[in-house]
């Protein structure tokens, strides 16, 4: 009556001691992204001194003897003598610095191989055998600074350490200890540090400019992706300029018009003459093409090796002025073609770097450009199945094999295809779930590396399990195997949607084979398992150390734009799993009042009365029902494709992790290359025409390793981003599907809510 | 959600006491036309509500025909108990007193979220903030309206409208000055009540001469005992409702950063089943609260009944002895006629009020139920439409 309007005259004061003043959660992610990249600004830095000092030593005669040798002759014994000291370092630095070649090549060749199957080695090999100047550079993944004066500090934020001086450990654990030890150059900002040392080794080795590449390589590595056939032609160009309106797209089309008085294809086919002629034709080009294509053209690389050191001194320099253009890296593009195509012949190339190591590291690279034929099929396959993908995979008749604890759920995997490369049209096999788990290893173990998103499968679930082991055949047993069931499900529908991993050898034997040999290494707490969790361990400490110089925004953008995901995947699963509890629980309070209520029908002695509150005890009934079902629906269809999308995120992280690392093999390998230039230049100071040789040697070789290491790089680049944007448009299908499946199980339940209480309002009314 | 709140709450206190008023209807059809009282107005100062009385009357014992003044939940409380201690009404269903205003709750969920500050987003808390408001609000609101039942109900009573004690209640201007219970007090109370119902249960055991009143004593007893735990399950099963309510918010804001129109529904569902939540809380929790209370006052009257009933016959017994005796027979006497006046007063008021109460009840319980069934239809409805169209909007854009 009058109260409820009046009362709200005077709105009671609602107690205000708790003023909303939240931090925002996002201001604090942004923080981290900036964190990690803090050196973005050092790149843009280098970038305006490289050309300056390189100018210089252009204006000034011969760029290797008088203007840059005494800092490198400085810097170069300093670190080594230093490096005897450290222990580890030791053994390995010494035949580096004396220029020696053969231990050189086995160390050099090791962790190249090695590298893909273990990161432990990864870190201590490659840096120990790089290390005749600073061994911690490599460790610690710093670019610019190959003085060795200053490599811990741009990294770590500290004023500058004698970074060879100390342990390794010590190096990753304590900055701040070294600092105090002795530094050299005692200077607090680090930026200033880079523009000091920058100047100073882009005089001694142009190769330096390197790092300012990796952007255009980015914008050149998109295209070769998007147009995968060989013919890469003006008219495929244009299209691309078109499609991505980077500022840079006019420099890039600019060095191409050159490029285009030569079909490609030449490139690709004819090894070294047009290469020649091409050098001689167009300067800029062709200096970078003595750079880059060493790999492919091994031919190339060792016959113009012996007389080439100079020339290639001077090109890379010119190369230096050039990449702050942009332009030097259409080639770069060839080769980044031919190594996207197949991650299987990468690895088959790496496998084969051990055996020719000693033969330079071209070698393998002719593999690659051999097997060039294989992955272009493959592409323009995969491209074919995503266009009309015919494979239906399902799991059914979860089925409990063995007793006791030696018991395990073996699904039933039926495949339906029409795809060639299966044997017959439809196949059944049986799996248990840890032949799923060893699928994933397997497949994790090849494609990760190559920058792939591998999708995880479900995680395993002792409880779950142990509790099917044990044999109750009660309710929650049979949700988990369900729920299980449909997580295999999806999992295995992720990999062979995904267009690369269904070509894999492992996941067709997966599919088909009868009798899948028992994967191993899948136990929680086996050795293998504690393997992992160390290599695992030593991952995410290198993760901790590496700063990369992100030079692609994009990169930069989406990886944030992930871990913001992540976290409000997380959070969202969190509440939609306590949303389920209360489900629950309202469930069962329906149900005792349910009962209650049918309790006070009984005693009520008005009889429409007792009708109706014993048919509203019905009601509620229904009701308990209807919410257990929301619940189970609830977490089947959204809290399970939440979970799935935290895993499938985790993986995505994994494949920048993997990019990251890849860069960070590329920048050692430049360091490296870099190192072995200024003992060139000290030799040929000192006039060592014995050790000369053994030097140039060394630099041609590095020299390879980086070309190989950078389109590495590129390729994984590449790869990522294909994955990441592919990973983004299944995500966003996925979510439709699920949720529309959510929304639809809501609105059922809802018209049996109408349903129900349609019925009882009759009843309702009935009381006189 | 606060002019929501507001709706649903004086459509609360409506309900009530619409469904108070088809009980008194047959009492007193006057009762509007010559005492009116409503609570006009309601302050919250920290944990004390002060409410204003407003009074429209052409009972010749007030002085104007309409005034307010200012009371406190206190003097309710002593409104009630001068009730339940006069003997005069010993045979009427003393309407209940209202519950304590509790705000507690609702302080300590706003504490808890300003613990949780930091771990969520502006957004929010800020909606959260905005719930918890309403919240309150209704809290408030409720506690207004079981305080005007309860003095709507008094007014309507044929006899207790004419209480000297209530007209005071209603007229007097100052301060009742009303003190809470001291300890002692407080004390003798539990005493009190202890021997009430130890004596409760042996009068109880009691047989009844008459069926309707024997009748009316097991129905109540076990009635009582079911309202009683119908009323905790539902508050039980509102409470988890309307705790799903933070959460789905929550999911709604994160989802808000992955789909704009589910988020938007899922926004719009949860409002949707707050409403139901609340709807589910004013028609089934407050009337099986409010008829768990008035069940309790019923109780209270039979057992009054049963007590002069007791008392009747030990005066009759004591009457007999004396008689044989012969001593002391005129004394017994008496008493043995006030014990059968007493008696036979409260049977006969008693059974006119417990018929009353069947009636209200009956009614009361046909209202709300009727009531509650077509919002949950609505509320099902509109939530329906919404999935529909989402569904329709999300399938469309493919």
């Amino acid at each position: 009556m009058k109260m409820a309007t009046s009362s709200e005259r005077s709105p009671p004061p609602f107690p205000e001691d708790l003023e909303p003043e939240p931090d925002e959660v996002g201001d604090q992610d942004s923080d981290d992204g900036e964190d990690i990249f803090l050196g973005t600004d050092n790149p843009l830095e280098i970038k305006m001194d490289p050309s300056l000092s390189v100018s210089d030593i252009t204006s000034s005669t011969k760029p290797l003897s008088e203007a840059s040798s005494p800092p490198v002759m400085d810097l170069l014994s300093e670190p080594a003598s230093e490096a005897s000291s450290a222990p580890m370092v030791d053994l390995l630095m010494e035949p580096a610095s004396e220029g020696s070649s053969a231990p050189m090549v086995d160390i050099l060749s090791e962790p190249a191989s090695e590298a893909s199957s273990a990161p432990m080695v990864d870190l201590l090999m490659e840096p120990a055998s790089e290390g005749s100047s600073a061994p911690m550079v490599d460790l610690l993944m710093e670019p610019a600074s190959e003085a060795s004066s200053a490599p811990m500090m741009n990294l770590l934020m500290e004023p500058a350490s004698e970074a060879s001086s100390a342990p390794m450990m010590n190096l990753l654990m304590e900055p701040a200890s070294d600092d105090l030890k002795e530094p050299p150059k005692p200077d607090i900002d680090p930026l200033a540090d880079i523009i000091n040392d920058t100047p100073l080794s882009e005089g001694k080795t142009p190769v330096a400019a390197m790092p300012q590449e990796p952007p255009s390589d980015l914008f050149d590595d998109e295209p070769s992706e998007l147009f995968a056939e060989p013919r890469q032609s003006n008219t495929a160009k244009q299209q691309q300029t078109s499609i991505f309106d980077e500022p840079d797209e006019d420099l890039f089309s600019e060095p191409l018009g050159e490029a285009s008085k030569k079909p490609q294809n030449d490139f690709f086919k004819e090894a070294l003459a047009p290469v020649a002629k091409a050098s001689n034709v167009c300067g800029p080009l062709s200096d970078n093409y003595n750079e880059h294509p060493t790999d492919i053209f091994t031919e190339e690389a060792i016959t113009t090796l012996p007389s080439a050191v100079s020339t290639v001194s001077v090109n890379s320099k010119t190369n230096g002025v050039h990449s702050d253009e942009e332009e030097p890296d259409i080639f770069a593009e060839a080769t980044v073609e031919l190594s996207l195509d197949s991650p299987r012949n990468d690895r088959k190339k790496k496998e084969a770097a051990k055996p020719s190591a000693s033969a330079s590291a071209p070698a393998p690279s002719v593999s690659a450009s051999a097997s060039k034929p294989q992955p272009k099929t493959l592409e323009e396959l995969e491209e074919e199945v995503e266009d009309k993908f015919e494979l239906n995979i399902s799991i059914t008749n979860p089925e409990k094999v063995g007793d006791g604890m030696n018991a395990y759920m073996a699904y039933k995997v039926s495949t339906q295809t029409t795809l060639p490369m299966f044997r017959s049209k439809t196949f059944t096999v049986r799996r248990r779930f840890s032949d799923f788990l060893g699928l994933y290893e397997k497949l994790s173990d090849k494609h990760t590396l190559n920058g792939y998103i591998v999708p995880p499968p479900p995680e395993k679930s002792i409880m779950g399990m142990t509790k099917v082991k044990v044999g109750k055949e009660d309710n929650s047993s049979a949700e988990f195997v369900e729920r299980r069931r449909a997580a295999l499900e999806r999992y295995l529908q992720r990999v062979v949607f995904h267009p690369s991993l269904l070509q894999d050898p492992d996941v067709r034997e997966f599919l088909e084979r009868d009798d899948m040999p028992r994967a191993h290494n899948t136990q929680a707490l086996s050795g293998a398992g504690f393997l992992k969790m160390i290599n695992r361990a030593t991952d995410s400490l290198s993760k901790m150390t590496i700063k990369m110089n992100e030079s692609d925004v994009w990169f930069e953008e989406k990886l944030q734009e992930v871990e913001a995901e992540d976290q409000q995947l997380r959070k969202l699963h969190i509440m939609v799993d306590s949303l389920v509890g209360h489900r629950k629980e309202l469930s069962v309070n329906t149900g005792g009042f349910a009962k209650s209520v049918a309790m006070l029908g009984s005693s009520e002695d008005n009889t429409a009365l007792s009708r109706a509150l014993s048919q509203l005890a019905e009601v509620e009934d229904k009701m308990e029902q209807l919410h257990q079902e929301q619940a189970a629906s609830d977490s089947f269809c959204f809290a399970e494709l939440l979970a799935d999308y935290i895993r499938l995120l985790g993986s995505v992280r994994a494949s920048f992790d993997q990019r990251m690392k890849t860069w960070q093999r590329w920048q050692d390998a430049q360091n490296m290359l870099q190192k072995k230039r200024e003992t060139e230049a000290k030799l040929l100071w000192a006039n060592k025409p014995d050790k000369l040789q053994q030097a140039k040697d060394d630099i041609t070789e590095w020299e390879a390793k980086v070309t190989q290491y950078e389109r590495d790089f590129d390729r994984v680049s590449a790869t990522v981003r294909k994955e990441v944007l592919r990973f983004e448009k299944e995500k966003a299908r996925d979510f439709k599907k699920q949720i529309i499946k959510y929304l639809e199980s809501l609105l059922q339940s809802q018209q049996q809510l109408i349903k129900y209480w349609e019925a009882f309002l009759p009843e309702a009314k009935a009381i006189a | 959600m606060g002019s929501i709140a507001a709706q649903l709450f004086s459509g609360l206190s409506r309900d009530i006491k619409s469904g108070s008023s088809l009980g008194s209807v047959n009492v007193d059809l006057q009762t509007d036309a010559t005492l009116q009282v409503d609570i006009s107005d309601a302050l919250s100062e920290r944990d004390k509500v002060k409410f204003t009385v407003h009074t429209k009357s052409t009972l010749p014992n007030f002085k104007q025909n309409e005034f307010s003044v200012v009371r406190q939940h206190e003097e309710f409380i002593w409104l009630h108990d001068s009730f339940v201690e006069n003997e005069e009404y010993a045979g009427y269903i003393i309407p209940p007193a209202p519950p304590r205003p509790d705000f507690d709750a609702s302080r300590e969920k706003l504490q808890k979220l300003g613990e949780g500050e930091g771990s969520m987003t502006k957004e929010e808390f800020t909606k959260m903030k905005q719930e918890l408001e309403a919240e309150y609000l209704a809290i408030f609101k409720k506690t207004v309206a079981m305080h005007e039942v309860f003095l709507c109900r008094v007014a309507a009573h044929p006899v207790l409208r004419k209480d000297m004690n209530f007209h005071v209640f209603l007229e007097y201007n100052q301060d009742l000055s009303v003190r809470g219970k001291n300890k002692r007090e407080k004390m003798e109370d539990f005493f009190k009540n202890v021997v009430k119902s130890a004596d409760g249960v042996l009068v109880a055991g009691v047989k009844d001469v008459d069926d309707f009143f024997e009748h009316e004593k097991t129905f109540l007893l076990e009635y009582h005992n079911r309202v009683k735990d119908a009323s905790s399950k539902s508050d039980r099963m509102i409470r988890s409702h309307k705790s799903k309510s933070p959460h789905c918010l929550i999911i709604s804001t994160c989802l808000g950063k992955f789909f704009l129109k589910v988020s938007e529904l899922f926004e719009k569902t949860r409002k949707i089943e707050a409403r139901v939540a609340a709807d589910e809380d004013l028609k089934l929790a407050d009337l099986l609260k409010y008829y768990l209370r008035e069940s309790q006052a019923a109780k209270d009257l039979l057992y009054r009944r049963g007590r002069a009933l007791v008392d009747y016959e030990n005066a009759n017994k004591a009457l007999d002895k004396a008689r044989a005796k012969n001593k002391d027979v005129l004394q017994a006497e008496t008493s043995q006629q006030v014990c059968c006046q007493k008696f036979e007063k409260i049977s006969e008021s008693a059974k006119q009020e417990l018929i009353d109460f069947k009636t209200r009840r009956v009614a009361a319980f046909r209202k709300n139920l009727v009531e509650l069934a077509e919002l949950e239809l609505k509320h099902a409805k509109g939530n329906l439409q919404l999935l529909q169209s989402c569904v329709g909007v999300l399938k469309g854009d493919t």
